[in-house]
């Protein structure tokens, strides 16, 4: 995962016109694995297809 | 003229209506107790670095026309004469909008206050500054790498809480009555808690976010800090109403409050909120959610379904927003953020776009197990914080035998609650050292029922706004 998790950076540091400095490389590696993990957490749970997104939201 | 109808014998405000009543009657001016509050900033601001501006000239011209009003006889509003700050996220006009940041410095002055600014002023408040924050309000600390730390005025070694770290501290710290800030993640809830105020995050859109900066917009709230629920309450009444230049602001009749605080709370069914909400908890914290559930006659808990997985949600939608919101920023001067900001707004822009539709979806599941679970209760409590104010600096805490971030943990009872929209008043509870804030949950557009809980809580004892021991 190591290596692929710092090609992916690459990959969307340029796709994005997004430098990442080396001196901060690693701190933005570390947050993105964290994320990642918590992200992980979201997607493993299963929804029905028909749930909608709450991005306009009303409470 | 004599202060002591706007302040009591140890120096601390008296409540903002009983301010405003003696401004109104004459025994004192707006202007001397305007010229109160830049005082108590003067003397006490170095230390506490809860303000980053002092609008001097502004505040003693809103108070020499309030003065005037009232001497011909024109009537004034619920506030008048109430100094209070806001956030610096806030527009202010003739301030660039900070939002705890360095580069916004850089930003043409605010042309207009925003709508809370402009609604809280039409009801007699005197604005005299803007308080320090997090950078960009992605904190939990209310330190701040640009401006210095907001000091927590019981332990000026300790924390304010963040991101509104500054009102937290100037509320807390007594230099004004009360204070506005943001919420996205717990931003109002987590300061109001370790500064030992009372702090209202309404419902999702209940109050307009127009002119100020934002963060998450799925998230941002905006809300007052106070040192009494009645407070809170008038000045929650005086901002309420629609505004279309906030896209999520609610067209909803004004609902007010102030006026419901006393009514009885026999029948308001009352829970705790069990499972996530009981792990991770330092002493303290249990202590303070004990003395309120005892105080309240609680019997039962009831479990928020997915809490983890909730929390988790709200952090990725807000690191991607936020990235979203920042990305020429980082493009063009990454050097000039906060290198902790900066980083985790790096990461957050890298996110693969299905995973943060899927926390949004989540957002939606969420949000119809927990609405059904207020069916069956009115009221949900919960810890605010794990734990009372860590150090300034501090980077972990040691919990059940795990090292444990403070940063990213601060945050861990508040995430799922804001992650929703969901209306809470924070309460102090006085502890020894430091206090500590428990959350008043309920449903949404229901602050009513949430102020009238947190106001029996005060009038018991249970809850109140302590005296700082640093002043």
């Amino acid at each position: 995962m190591t290596d692929r998790l710092d090609s992916y950076i690459d990959a969307v540091s340029a796709t994005l016109d997004l430098p990442i400095d080396d001196a901060c490389r690693p701190a933005v590696r570390a947050n993105l694995d964290v994320t990642l993990k918590m992200a992980r957490m979201v997607d493993e749970f299963p929804l029905p297809d028909a749930t909608e997104p709450a991005t306009i939201y009303a409470a | 003229m004599q202060l002591d109808p706007v302040l009591n014998t140890d120096g601390s405000w008296r409540p903002a209506s009983d301010i405003a009543k003696a401004v109104v009657a004459k025994q004192v001016t707006a202007l001397a107790v305007t010229e109160a509050a830049l005082a108590k900033i003067a003397r006490h601001n170095p230390v506490l670095n809860a303000f980053t501006d002092v609008t001097v000239g502004r505040a003693r011209s809103t108070a020499k026309v309030i003065d005037a009003a009232i001497a011909a006889g024109k009537p004034v509003g619920p506030l008048a004469g109430v100094p209070f700050a806001v956030k610096n996220l806030f527009d202010v006009a003739g301030l660039p909008t900070r939002a705890g940041s360095k580069i916004n410095l850089d930003r043409p002055a605010a042309v207009r206050d925003a709508t809370l600014v402009e609604r809280l002023e039409a009801a007699g408040a005197v604005l005299v500054g803007a308080l320090n924050m997090g950078e960009y309000a992605y904190d939990f600390t209310g330190e701040n790498v640009h401006y210095g730390p907001s000091r927590n005025p019981h332990d000026t070694t300790r924390m304010t809480g963040g991101s509104s770290g500054g009102s937290g501290g100037a509320v807390g710290g007594n230099l004004v009555p009360f204070a506005l800030g943001s919420d996205t993640n717990g931003s109002i809830r987590v300061p109001s808690s370790f500064c030992g105020i009372f702090g209202l995050k309404p419902t999702y859109g209940r109050l307009s976010r127009a002119r100020s900066f934002p963060f998450v917009a799925s998230f941002d709230h905006l809300g007052p800090f106070a040192r009494s629920v009645e407070d809170l309450a008038i000045i929650y009444d005086a901002m309420q109403g629609a505004d279309a230049e906030d896209a999520a602001c609610t067209a909803r009749a004004i609902e007010p409050v102030t006026g419901l605080l006393g009514q009885d709370i026999g029948g308001l069914r009352i829970a705790a909120a069990g499972g996530y909400f009981r792990q991770n908890l330092f002493p303290e914290a249990k202590e303070a959610v004990a003395r309120v559930t005892k105080a309240l006659g609680v019997t039962k808990d009831v479990e928020l379904p997915e809490a983890a997985r909730a929390r988790a949600a709200a952090y990725v939608i807000s690191t991607v927003e936020g990235a979203s919101l920042h990305l020429d920023r980082l493009r063009t001067r990454p050097d000039d953020f906060d290198p902790a900001v900066r980083d985790r707004l790096l990461a957050g822009a890298m996110v693969p776009a299905p995973l943060v539709d899927r926390a949004q979806k989540f957002r939606r599941w969420y949000r119809s197990q927990v609405l059904e679970l207020f069916k069956s209760v009115d009221i949900i409590i919960a810890p605010a914080t794990p734990c009372i104010a860590p150090k300034l600096g501090q980077r972990t805490f040691t919990l059940d035998g795990v090292e444990q971030p403070v940063r990213a943990h601060i945050g861990i009872y508040t995430q799922p609650i804001s992650f929703i929209g969901l209306p809470v008043v924070t309460v102090p509870v006085p502890l020894d050292p430091m206090p500590i804030g428990v959350q008043i949950i309920t449903a949404p557009w229901r602050e009513d029922i949430a102020l009238r809980v947190a106001w029996a809580l005060e009038h018991a004892a249970i809850a109140n706004a302590p005296s700082a021991k640093y002043l």
